[in-house]
């Protein structure tokens, strides 16, 4: 751990013990949320597409199928129970990296073509959980 | 304002662009919308302690509002500025606090750029189903803020700026 020392070098604060602790404090959050979130997640029925906010269209996770969203801009693949992004004309095709998904609540998101398709249905969704 | 000033402030502001230019070429590593090192954030950390508050919140800003007009979209826009206007927030307030030292402060801006942009994304699509992202990217907000502090406190030491 040279980096650390080496930012305290001739600086005015005489102890990390503080900054140890601002990071411990985020690294504990982002795991507490982790769990919390990933809490009760089910298998889940059919995916909800929404646009800027408003819902455009469902589909059921159990029928095979390729969709057109948003006029062409995103390409929804259902398969095996599982939906993912196929294709899209976004720069940075996040969305089709961010793989397969069949977990009620599990979402893709496009940020640039503010799509988002959320996997709903099963027993409990995890929208329940954030409350 | 003085030529001098003026003159540091367009020449921090460029640097800021330019970096976030590199790193927008820069493949993404990680398939959540929102990840990334924020290695403008250094020269907004450098402005905070070397010029002042104001001198700061003008770099950050400019810079958010330059490189949305020339890379970005209308939505990356209002992306960019929420996660600008919440971590220069953050920072101003943990600098006015002894104990944390540069490091700090920039695992906090970088964390609450990150909460700003998925807030703002919240709002604009209407869902709050972004919220599974957020422990990710307060981790990623965390590592980064960490390397962007370290290199800021390296140019803090190193550099002067007389105005």
């Amino acid at each position: 751990m040279i980096l650390p020392v080496f930012y305290m070098k001739g600086s005015a604060h005489k102890s990390k013990r503080w900054d140890l602790l601002l990071v411990a404090f985020f690294l504990l959050l982002s795991a507490a949320l982790y769990f919390l979130l990933r809490q009760g997640q089910t298998a889940g029925a059919e995916v909800l597409v929404r646009v800027n906010g408003q819902e455009t269209a469902r589909y059921s996770l159990a029928e095979e199928g390729e969709y057109a969203l948003n006029g062409g801009s995103n390409i929804l693949v259902i398969s095996g129970g599982e939906a993912w992004l196929r294709e899209a004309n976004c720069p940075d095709k996040l969305c089709v990296r961010q793989g397969k998904i069949h977990l009620s609540g599990q979402t893709i998101t496009c940020l640039p073509n503010k799509l988002t398709v959320t996997v709903v249905g099963g027993e409990q969704t995890v929208d329940v959980v954030v409350g | 304002m003085k030529t001098k000033k003026l003159t540091t402030m367009a020449l921090l502001i460029s640097l800021a662009m330019v970096l976030s230019y590199l790193e927008s070429m820069l493949p993404s590593f990680v398939a959540i919308p929102g990840v990334k090192v924020g290695l403008a954030n250094i020269i907004v950390v450098f402005a905070l302690y070397k010029l002042g508050t104001k001198e700061a919140a003008v770099i950050s800003l400019l810079r958010v509002a330059l490189v949305s007009l020339l890379f970005g979209s209308g939505a990356s826009f209002l992306y960019s500025l929420a996660g600008a206007v919440l971590s220069l927030g953050g920072m101003l307030l943990l600098k006015r606090i002894p104990a944390f030292s540069y490091v700090a402060v920039s695992v906090l801006g970088g964390v609450l750029h990150n909460v700003g942009q998925i807030g703002m994304a919240c709002l604009l699509l209407e869902t709050n189903v972004i919220v599974y992202y957020l422990p990710f990217l307060i981790l990623s907000g965390t590592i980064a803020g960490i390397a962007v502090g370290i290199l800021a406190a390296v140019l803090i030491r190193r550099i002067d700026v007389h105005l």
